[in-house]
């Protein structure tokens, strides 16, 4: 048995030990702020590990660290370490929120995605969905005084039980037909008999509970309310690395054991990305709170996601990775901004509020008309890549109707995204807001610098990511 | 084994009889001493398997900490169980049609049971000879299974953290006694001098107690059985020739 293969999990794990052994002997003032540092540490640190630690398959075929593994994981470190900076000043500020449990649960929690996206067996595989959901329900409802945060710490709760239920009933019928958790032998499993229907029942089941986490249509309703309720430093959170985590876990299990029933399950992706699309696009028509339209927008960008595994090929599976990696660095970006929105000590949730950002804030205002620029798809902006790789593969498999609802989709979404552009130049200005913190300042610069560059470096995003596609399908 | 098989139906006719009693009964408590009945059958249901680990397994922690876990809520907390029953009537409908989909989905499931061809044989031997049951499971779950026994380990860690993080609170109520507060404290803190006239009464001019903040609903009713907390110190001092 090689450890080694696990060596970043283990590693994520320990520091979490360690962190909140220095967290209950700090001083209570320095706590939060020394547990975060310290846990920015450990995910800087663990990132270096994901790069030099070995691949290959271990622990009897339970766990597997390899190119498209190592892809997921950078990506859910870096969105678990961003959002944990947005927290720096935002949990400080609002009440209750400042206590060191903040950044070990979210510690925690990306320990569980990258074990999700590394397993190869249907246990590891729930198992690392647990722990992360488990440490996401309870920072949905970390502001426990809060009213709306205890009622979206409950509703993704008992929604996510629900889902997670739903999974396991799914893999207990792939487990009975199959004969195996694992996911080589219930690939072999398919390969040589013709699915029996229990088999496929499974695999639906199966597919349910993991969209359900990816708050695709028609599982998405829990998406908005949770979103909006949580502290916002959360809602960022649950806004990036989650939806790598559990998009790379679909991904895996429905290329890889469940890939010779690739004809089952096209038409249900290409249904639920249809879904996700026109809910996406047009629900946030009609919203004024900004936390739920961002939650609409990342539903709409879920379903451009899923375009890529409906193509069901290496091309699409790269131009999915590629656009979850843009997708983390905008919406980390947009909610930076989101958390600055402050008046007077107070956050502000309104749309409308944005009005005047322009004026007062230039820099926050440029920044924001990058990320909704991008997250509309205009060119050289990196939404704009992600957009186009997905398109690209779902022509080349013949899904032209998918394609063209996909383009309808993101004119109508660009409606949305250029609203906010107008609010924030052309009207009325509001009051002030407070001047960012520095940390706020840093994510803000550091996202709008990787979405306006990412043409510069989209060669070898893009390398990697086919790299990680075909570590993925051999 | 004629008697193996007699006790099975045995187990399992209390187990099926009890269960629906669990669902069925009115007084909350009753059920949950059902569910514990349950579980003892369940726990002799795999005894006669052979499956003497999750025989006590079940005992000890379903018996031992969930039941009695649920008796407590049941008694200890103040919960209106008709009141959470009034919906059944109206929701047993759909009730019913998600069941009927579940039983389909399991008929067809057992339908479509296929048995392998090595399974019969294995039914022979479930273990090694000469290695306990308990033995067995442990060890695979220590070697082959060692990763994810302890990943499930770190997500009890994180329910252990979720639980004390959402509700414990540091007292601020306690009653200690903070010497250095009693001393530094003046005559004026607590009483306030009243310039009352001759023949008006306190209620009338609405002065029962000098700080609105501390106004305590007992203390401004009016009655005369009007008392002041001990210790607190407060009370309006009438003195009509003050100075």
């Amino acid at each position: 048995m090689n450890w080694l293969i696990a060596l970043p999990e283990l590693a994520l794990s320990l520091c979490g030990l360690a962190i909140m052994m220095a967290g209950v002997f700090a001083p209570k003032k320095h706590a939060f702020q020394l547990s975060s540092m310290l846990s920015l540490g450990a995910l800087l640190g663990v990132g270096g590990l994901v790069l030099v630690s070995p691949t290959g398959l271990g622990f009897g075929g339970l766990f597997i660290a390899d190119a498209f593994s190592r892809f997921a994981q950078l990506l859910i470190l870096a969105g678990a370490g961003l959002a944990i900076i947005l927290s720096l000043d935002f949990n400080e500020r609002e009440e209750g929120l400042a206590r060191f449990e903040f950044p070990i649960l979210i510690l925690f929690a990306s320990s569980g995605m990258m074990i999700m996206v590394g397993a190869t067996n249907l246990m590891t595989l729930y198992l690392g969905l647990e722990l992360q959901s488990l440490a996401l329900y309870v920072v949905a409802a970390f502001a426990r005084d809060s009213l709306k945060s205890s009622e979206a710490g409950l509703k993704y709760f008992v929604l996510g039980s629900l889902a997670s239920g739903i999974l396991l009933y799914g893999m207990t019928l792939t487990y009975g037909f199959s004969g195996s958790t694992d996911f080589i032998h219930i690939a072999r499993a398919l390969v040589t008999s013709t699915p029996s229907v229990g088999l496929v029942i499974g695999m639906v089941f199966v597919l349910v509970g993991i969209v359900f986490k990816i708050a695709a249509v028609p599982f998405h309703m829990w998406s908005p309310d949770v979103y909006e309720g949580a502290p916002t430093s959360v809602t960022a959170l649950f806004g990036s690395a989650p939806k790598v985590a559990a998009m790379a876990m679909l991904i895996r299990v429905m290329a890889w054991p469940f890939g010779h029933l690739f004809v089952q399950w096209q038409l249900l992706i290409e249904i639920i990305a249809i879904a996700s699309l026109i809910l996406g696009a047009l629900a946030p028509l009609v919203q004024t709170n900004i936390k739920r339209l961002m939650a609409y927008s990342s539903i709409g960008h879920v379903g451009y996601a899923l375009m890529g595994l409906a193509a069901g090929n290496g091309n699409g599976i790269s131009a999915m990775l590629v656009y979850l990696a843009t997708y983390i660095f905008m919406t980390l970006g947009a909610f930076g901004i989101i958390i600055a929105m402050r008046r007077q000590g107070r956050s502000v949730e309104k749309i409308t509020d944005l009005a005047g950002l322009g004026r007062h804030h230039p820099g926050l205002a440029i920044a924001m008309t990058i990320f909704m620029l991008s997250m509309a798809g205009v060119p050289p902006l990196s939404g704009f890549f992600g957009k186009l790789y997905v398109f690209l593969a779902a022509i080349q498999s013949g899904l032209w109707l998918l394609a063209v609802i996909g383009v309808i989709t993101s004119v109508i979404g660009a409606y949305y995204y250029l609203r906010i552009v107008k609010l924030m130049y052309f009207d009325a200005p509001e009051a002030a807001f407070d001047h960012p913190a520095p940390s706020l300042s840093f994510v803000v610069a550091l996202t709008g610098a990787v979405t306006l560059l990412f043409i510069l470096v989209a060669g070898p995003v893009t390398t990697a990511a086919q790299a990680a596609a075909m570590a993925l399908l051999g | 084994m004629i008697f193996a098989q007699i006790f099975f139906y045995l187990f399992a006719a209390i187990l099926i009889v009890s269960s629906v009693m669990v669902v069925t009964s009115r007084n909350p408590v009753h059920s949950v001493l059902f569910l514990i009945l349950c579980f003892f059958n369940a726990a002799a249901l795999f005894l006669i398997a052979g499956a003497e680990f999750l025989a006590f397994i079940l005992i000890i922690v379903y018996v031992g900490a969930v039941a009695v876990l649920f008796l407590f809520v049941v008694m200890m907390l103040d919960i209106d169980f008709s009141e959470l029953r009034a919906g059944v009537q109206r929701y047993a409908p759909i009730g019913a049609v998600v069941g009927i989909i579940l039983l389909l989905e399991l008929v067809m499931a057992v339908g479509g049971w296929k048995i392998a061809p090595a399974a019969a044989g294995l039914r022979m031997t479930p273990m090694p000879f000469g290695i306990s049951n308990t033995d067995a499971i442990g060890r695979i779950l220590y070697t082959q299974y060692a990763f994810l026994f302890e990943t499930s380990s770190v997500v009890l860690m994180v329910a252990m953290i979720g639980a004390i993080v959402l509700t414990h609170r540091e007292r601020t109520r306690s009653k200690s006694q903070n010497i250095a507060r009693q001393n530094a404290r003046q005559p004026a803190d607590a009483l306030t001098m009243m310039d009352v006239p001759i023949g008006v009464g306190v209620k009338q001019l609405g002065i029962l107690r000098p700080d609105a903040a501390r106004t305590d609903p007992a203390l401004t009713a009016p009655g005369p059985k009007v008392t002041l907390p001990e210790g607190d110190a407060v009370a309006v001092t009438h003195k009509p020739g003050a100075h």
